[in-house]
C-alpha cells in the first residue's frame, strides 16, 4: 500500500503544460463528462416512454438556455473525444508517435472538433425556425 | 517494432502466453473491449448526432414515430448498450488511476458498474416500449 504522502508523478506543480499532456487530460475529462451525456440520453428516452407530459418537461429543459449550454458542451466533448479517440487508435496501430506528427494531429483534433460542433448546431437550427 | 513475437515469447511463460495474461493477470480484455466499443461508437454516434439535428424542435408524436421505426429503434438500442459499456470501461480506468483508498476504489467501481447497467437497461426498455407500444 502506497503512503498517502508519497508524491505523485507527474509533479503537477512544476510540470510545464504541453499540447500533448493538455490534450490527454482533456480526453479523460471529456470522457467523464460524456458519461453524464449518456445519463441525459437515458432520461430523455425514459421521458418519451413515460408520456407526453414527461417528454415535454424534458424538452423544455433541453430548450432552455441552460439545457442548450449543456448540450453544446456535450456536442463539443463528443466530437473532441471522437477525434482524439481516432488519434489513440492510430497510436494503437503504432502510427503517429513522432513529436511533429503529435503536434499536427493534436492541432487537427482541436480544429476539426470545434468545426464539427459549430456545423452541427448550424445544421440543427438551420432547418427549424425554433430558436 | 518494439515487441517481436520472439521477444515476447521469452518474457512470458507458455501458459501465460496461451491465456493472454499480462502483468495485471487480466490480459488485454479490458483494453480490447474499450477499442472495440470505441470503433462501434464512431458510426453510432455520428448517426445519433445526425438524428438529433433532424429531430431539433420535435414534439412527442413526431419523436415516437421516429423512434418507432425499425432501424432507428435498433440503432438506439445499440448506441445505448455500446455507450454505457464504453463509459463503464473508461470510468473504471479513471477511478483505478486517481482513487487510492482501496475501500473508496472498490465502492466506486461497483457503483459505476451497477449504475451504468441500471441506466442502460432503463434506456433499452424505454426504446422497446416506444417501438412496440407506440
Amino acid at each position: 500500500m502506497p503512503d498517502d504522502t508519497r508524491p505523485l508523478s507527474p509533479h503537477l506543480q512544476v510540470y510545464r503544460p504541453q499540447i500533448t499532456s493538455m490534450l490527454s487530460i482533456t480526453h479523460r475529462a471529456t470522457g467523464v463528462f460524456l458519461a453524464f451525456a449518456a445519463l441525459l440520453l437515458a432520461y430523455w428516452l425514459a421521458s418519451a416512454a413515460y408520456g407526453p407530459e414527461a417528454f415535454n418537461r424534458a424538452q423544455e429543459f433541453l430548450e432552455s438556455w441552460f439545457g442548450r449550454l449543456v448540450l453544446f458542451a456535450f456536442t463539443f466533448s463528443l466530437f473532441y473525444h471522437m477525434c482524439n479517440g481516432i488519434r489513440h487508435l492510430g497510436w494503437d496501430a503504432l502510427w503517429g508517435f513522432e513529436l511533429p506528427t503529435l503536434r499536427v494531429t493534436g492541432v487537427l483534433v482541436i480544429i476539426i472538433s470545434m468545426s464539427l460542433t459549430v456545423f452541427s448546431w448550424l445544421m440543427a437550427y438551420g432547418h427549424t425556425d425554433k430558436l | 517494432m518494439i515487441n517481436t513475437p520472439q521477444q515476447t515469447k521469452k518474457l512470458q511463460s507458455k501458459l501465460g502466453r496461451v491465456r493472454g495474461l499480462g502483468s495485471t493477470r487480466e490480459g488485454v480484455h479490458h483494453w480490447w473491449a474499450q477499442r472495440m466499443s470505441a470503433v462501434a461508437l464512431l458510426p453510432l454516434s455520428l448517426w445519433f448526432v445526425y438524428s438529433l439535428i433532424t429531430l431539433t424542435g420535435t414534439d412527442y408524436e413526431a419523436f415516437h414515430a421516429w423512434a418507432g421505426e425499425f432501424g432507428n429503434a435498433v440503432f438506439l438500442v445499440l448506441l445505448v448498450v455500446t455507450m454505457f459499456h464504453h463509459a463503464q470501461l473508461g470510468l473504471q480506468v479513471v477511478i483505478e488511476d486517481y482513487v487510492h483508498s482501496e475501500v473508496w476504489k472498490m465502492g466506486m467501481l461497483l457503483f459505476v458498474k451497477y449504475a451504468t447497467v441500471l441506466f442502460a437497461a432503463s434506456a433499452i426498455f424505454a426504446v422497446l416500449k416506444i417501438a412496440l407500444a407506440g
